[in-house]
Formats: structure tokens, sequence, C-alpha cells
């Protein structure tokens, strides 16, 4: 049994605080969803924790079995067992997954023999085309050939946990059922511990939750079950919805420059 | 310009048929009375050229004892060619290929040598073309009959093994009609000083296609001045290429001049500086006729001091309507204090065309280097990893993909060392 403690967690960037005291503990084979508004801090969240360069932390800790994550870089998180499944997987020209997957088990000491097989074997379980295998990480690939991309590369790491930015985004209504399955399954097989952040409900349609949090002005706001995601999805955010916010996705959406025009005027 | 070693006399003595020495007589006699060229000229800018001393170097007059060399960088190539020193030690050729007329040897005793000899570089492009022509030992001609392809490459080998030696190859290419062939050039030295002055000549006749790659390995304390000229006629393809590895000062211009209609033009290179070595790319894509269509590619990554330079100019002349030119280089600096320049120019004097530049010069992408780094790839080996997938477009590209597997192996080891240091 492992356990992914975070506590009281602060962040910046560039001196604005995007997080302000998360709290948030997830145990080997639980799904915990994050939902949120735009702004809450959901991918700054999933970039603090894999420890992408840019963010400042100001306050708290994350603690994966007791090792303290945010003194290690990126790929010492990894070894320890974190996995992040990209909303915007990087284009990395020139270079192919079982490249990439090969150096990462040889850092680790571990055998990379049947990586080949390994990779096969999962490409086949999300249906993702094995010739994407010898291309360049993500060059040309579509959103969904992305996220399956993402997916693969999940399964064959076998990471004790595993943050899903927004896995959904870009995918079409097969690939989300394929791979939101085998992150499903992960769980039962490996007893992979899920945070998933999702701005949409039918992502848990497979990934069955065990708990749902609304993150909102950078910390937890309430937790509960599905049932909390059904209720967001009626509701919406409004009332966890800080008044920048709203004016930032307002001009956002490009509804001009006065943030309280009625948009449909 | 006064140097006791480069001068008609010495280029007398290098001998050869008469229009030859004629030649030679007469090039040393309009290097002697030019000047090298400063910084000040625009094609030199960036350049070092203010730094060259030839006193430091001189011809070598007597052939090597040691004729050893390594062996070849390609399998079973059409053709070998082994020069030390300038001097021609080795030679083979498929058999089968010269009873179908295809010649390669020196220059000399090629059908219509004094023809074939500034054929393309009919004005020298600068000091150091005049200097080829009068000190270049044992020019080496590839000549392929109407019609007749080349599978295998042709390898040329240069070896600068003597200390302070100043070598000049000469290569001329000739395809005639709907030929097909492609050479791998390769030049390299000891670690001692020494210079080393490449001139190729590269003529496609009509439909003919025309591959060349120049791999440039040279020793850390040898500077290298070459220029590349390739006139493309009707319908045909040139394609040259130049990976950059070595040398203290290497620099290669090439002009690339599409004067048949339908004439297409490829330049590929790529290049890696390490510790404080210049890499100094000048290129000039040339469309004289309509329908004429120019594609650049140029990749490069200086690390430590090391420099790069490119500039490059599309000129697209008055009846050179429907031109289609492309010229892109990037470079990586893995760095701070490497120092990459890059210049692309347009001039273009028909409205009909298409034309498009690009040019790049930035650190190691964050992005990809983190998205490797989040999987478990140690940041040494995603810099490795990333900067090796940077260069996988030129290699694919290159027109002898029999060296790719050699290139992108000495890439490898220009990053290992790169991380030795760190």
């Amino acid at each position: 049994m492992s356990e992914l403690v975070i506590s009281g967690l602060h962040a910046s960037v560039r001196g604005k605080e995007i997080l302000r005291g998360l709290d948030l503990v997830i145990r080997s084979g639980e799904v915990h969803v994050i939902m949120g508004p735009n702004g809450a801090g959901k991918s700054t969240l999933s970039h603090v924790l894999m420890g992408k360069p840019g963010y400042e932390i100001t306050a708290g800790s994350v603690l994966l079995d007791g090792v303290d994550l945010l003194v290690l870089e990126p790929h010492e998180r990894a070894h320890a067992g974190l996995f992040l499944a990209m909303q915007y997987p990087t284009e990395v020209p020139g270079v192919s997954i079982e490249e990439m997957l090969t150096e990462a088990l040889v850092a680790t000491g571990h055998p990379h023999g049947g990586l080949r097989a390994r990779l096969e074997a999962e490409a086949e379980r999300i249906e993702f085309d094995t010739r994407f295998l010898d291309r360049s990480l993500n060059v040309d690939f579509s959103g969904g050939e992305k996220k399956r991309n993402e997916t693969l590369q999940l399964a064959v790491l076998q990471p004790k946990f595993a943050i899903l930015d927004e896995l959904d985004s870009g995918l079409d209504v097969d690939a989300l059922r394929l791979c939101s399955r085998r992150v499903e399954a992960a769980t039962h097989e490996t007893g992979l511990g899920v945070l998933a952040i999702t701005h949409y409900k039918r992502l848990l349609d497979e990934l069955r939750p065990d708990f749902v949090h609304v993150l909102a002005k950078g910390a937890i706001q309430v937790t509960g079950g599905l049932e909390l995601a059904e209720e967001l999805e009626r509701t919406g955010y409004s009332q966890w919805i800080e008044r920048d916010t709203v004016e930032t996705s307002v001009s956002i959406a490009g509804f001009g420059d006065d943030p309280f025009a009625d948009p449909f005027a | 310009m006064s140097s006791p070693t480069f001068t008609p006399d010495t280029a007398a003595a290098l001998g050869g048929p008469s229009w030859l020495l004629a030649r030679r007589i007469a090039a040393a006699e309009a290097f002697a009375a030019s000047p090298l060229p400063s910084k000040e000229e625009e094609v030199w800018r960036y350049s070092r050229i203010g730094e060259l001393d030839l006193e430091r170097y001189a011809t070598v007059a007597e052939a090597p004892a040691d004729r050893h060399v390594a062996a070849s960088s390609v399998a079973s190539p059409a053709a070998r060619l082994v020069l030390v020193d300038g001097f021609l030690v080795d030679s083979e050729i498929d058999p089968a290929l010269a009873a179908a007329g295809v010649y390669v040897g020196r220059l000399i005793h090629a059908p219509g040598a004094d023809l074939l000899l500034g054929s393309v570089m009919t004005e020298p492009t600068d000091v150091f073309a005049l200097m080829n022509d009068a000190f270049a030992r044992e020019p080496i001609a590839i000549v392929v009959p109407r019609g007749v392809t080349v599978e295998r490459p042709v390898v040329i080998e240069h070896h600068v093994a003597r200390g302070g030696a100043a070598v000049f190859p000469r290569l001329v290419v000739l395809a005639h009609d709907d030929a097909d062939v492609r050479v791998l050039e390769v030049f390299r030295s000891g670690e001692s000083t020494a210079l080393v002055v490449p001139i190729v000549e590269i003529v496609a006749s009509p439909t003919a296609r025309v591959g060349y790659l120049g791999v440039q390995q040279l020793g850390a304390s040898t500077w290298q001045l070459g220029s590349v000229v390739a006139r493309a006629e009707a319908s045909s393809t040139v394609h040259v290429s130049a990976a950059g590895l070595g040398g203290d000062y290497a620099r290669v211009r090439t002009d690339c001049r599409l004067i048949g209609r339908g004439a297409t033009g490829m330049l590929t290179s790529l290049y890696f500086g390490s510790g404080e070595q210049m890499l100094d790319f000048r290129t000039f894509q040339d469309h004289a006729a309509p329908d004429t269509s120019s594609t650049l590619l140029f990749k490069g990554v200086v690390d430590d001091k090391s420099a790069s330079v490119y500039t490059g100019l599309i000129r697209v002349r008055k009846n050179a309507r429907g031109t289609n030119a492309l010229q892109t280089n990037r470079n990586i600096k893995l760095s701070e204090q490497a120092w990459a320049e890059s210049v692309p120019n347009l001039e273009i004097e028909n409205n009909d065309v298409r034309c498009k530049h690009e040019s790049a010069v930035s650190p190691i992408d964050a992005d990809q280097r983190f998205y490797l780094e989040s999987r478990g790839v140690p940041p040494q080996v995603a810099e490795r990893l990333v900067v090796a997938g940077f260069f996988d477009e030129v290699l694919a590209r290159l027109p002898v993909p029999e060296a790719r597997v050699a290139l992108a192996g000495s890439i490898a080891a220009k990053l290992d060392a790169h991380e030795g240091v760190r």
C-alpha cells in the first residue's frame, strides 16, 4: 500500500499565488477526481507535483511513501513512482517512445529487454496502432493519438501514482473509453493510485472515482463521491468562482472588454 | 600577397599537362597579386579570416611514406579514392562501372580533362579558389556517361597527415544527361596544424541527378576554407550536403546555380561545434531559370565556447518565374558561452515566386526535456535524445544514406563528450 500525501501546498507562478494550501491524500488503488473552474490551479497542481520548472513552492510538502518529492528532479520523481499524463503532450522530433522508455528503464536499473513486446501488447489493449511506436513522439499525432500515447506509457511504466491532466480533452468517445478503462484496470492490476483532473463527467463513466474534489481558489473546497460530479454537471462552478477568474474567463471567451456585459446582447 | 611558399614557382613545380601548368601559374600569379579577404567584406562577416596566417603552412612536396589509412566509411562503394596530404595513394573502381564508361580518378586522365576544371567555377569565388587552382596537386574527376546510374556511392577520402601541411583537394563531378551518381567526400586530419582548401565543382546535365555529401572530421587544429559550386541544368536535381564536425575554423561556401528550366537544388547540412571551434556556412541559392526550386535545411548545435555562422542568400533572377525556394536554419545552443549566427536573405527580381525563409537560435527546448524527464529519463540523457532527434530530420534527408549510421555515431560521440565535462 502506497500513499501520496499533499499537505498545505502553496505555489506561485511569476509571483502570483495559484495554490493556496492544498491538502490531499491518495492511496494505492484509489481514484481521485479533481474538478474545478478555469484558473482554479488544476494544471498548476499537476505541474508542481511532477516538478516542471517555472513554479515556486512557497509552503507545504508532497510525500510519496514518506519520500519528499519536492526536493527531487522530475526524473527522480518518476523513479519514485509518479507519472503525469500531460494535457498537451510535447512533440519530441526524432525520439520514439521506445527510445525514451529504454532510457527511462536503464536509468532505474530495470530490465528493458522485453520492452518492445510490452509496448505492442499494451498498444493493442488501447487499440493504438503500433506504427506510432516507431514515430517521433507526438509529432503529427492527433489529439486522440497523443492521449493514447500517454496512456500507453502509463501502462508500461507501471507507476504507483498517475496524474491525468485532462486525459479526456481531445479524445473521441471510443478512445476515451479505452484509455479510461485501461487506467481503471491498472488500479486493480498494479494498485495504481489516480489523480484525474477534468472538466467533464464523461471521463468518470469508465474511471470509477472513489472521491471527487472541487478545486477552486487554489485549494480543495469540497469533497464527495460521484454524486458531486453529477451535481457539478448540472450547477457548474459559479459558487466557487472568484471575481478575477470570471473576468479572465469572460474576456478569453471573446465577449469584449467589459466583463459584465451581457454576452448575448 | 607575398608568401614564401604559395608562389608561381611552387605552382609550376607541381607539373602536369601544359594546359594545367598554364592554369596553375596564372592562378598563382593572380593569387600573389590579391589581398587576403577581411571581415569587412559581407561574405566574410562574422568569420575568423583575420586570424589566418599563411606563413604557418606549406604545400607538401613529397608523397607520404606511410600510406596506410583507415578503412572506408562506406561498405562496398562503387569506387574509392584515398588521398594523403594531397597525393592519390589508393584507388579502386567497380570494373563493371568502368566498363560502362564511368570515370573516377585523376582529372588529367579523364575524358575532356582540360574542359572539366573550371567548368562550373568559371570565376574563382575568392582568393582561396585561386590557391586551389594553383596548388591542387591531384585534381580528381568523376564522369558519369549519359543514362548511367551508379547505384553505390563513390567515396573520396582525404587524410592530412603532416603537420603544417596546406592541402588543396579538388573534385569535379560531371553527370551527363540522365545520369545518376552520389558522392561521399570525407576530410580527416591529425592533431597538428594544417590548412585544407577544398573545391568541388558539380555539373548536373539535363535530367541528371547528383548527390554530394562532404563530411568534415578534421582535427582540432586544422583550418578549412572550402567551396562547393554546383550547376543544375534543365530538369536535373543537385543535392549538396555537408556535415561539419571537426576543425578549428572550418568554412564551406555553397553556390547552387539553377540554370536550366525545372532544375531542383537541395542543400542540406548538419554541424556540431564544441570546444572553441567555429563552423561557418555560406550559401547561395541562385535561381536563374523558370520553374526552378530549391530547398535548404541547415541544422546545427553549438556547445562549449564554439560558434557557428549561417548566412544564406536566395537569389531569384528576372527570368526565373515560378521559382519555389525554401531556406531553413535552426540552431541549438547547448551552453551559455556558445554562439550561433543565423542570417537568411532574399533577393527577388521576379514577382511570380514562392520563397520562404526561417531561422532560429535557441537553447534546448525546455518542454521537450521536461517531457522526457517526467518519464524517468535523466536530464543529460534527455538532452542527448533531444539533440540526436533534432538532427534526425537532416540525417534522413542526406543524399548518401549509407553515411547516416556513421554520422549518427559521430554526433553521439560529441554528445558523450558534452556529458563528460558536466
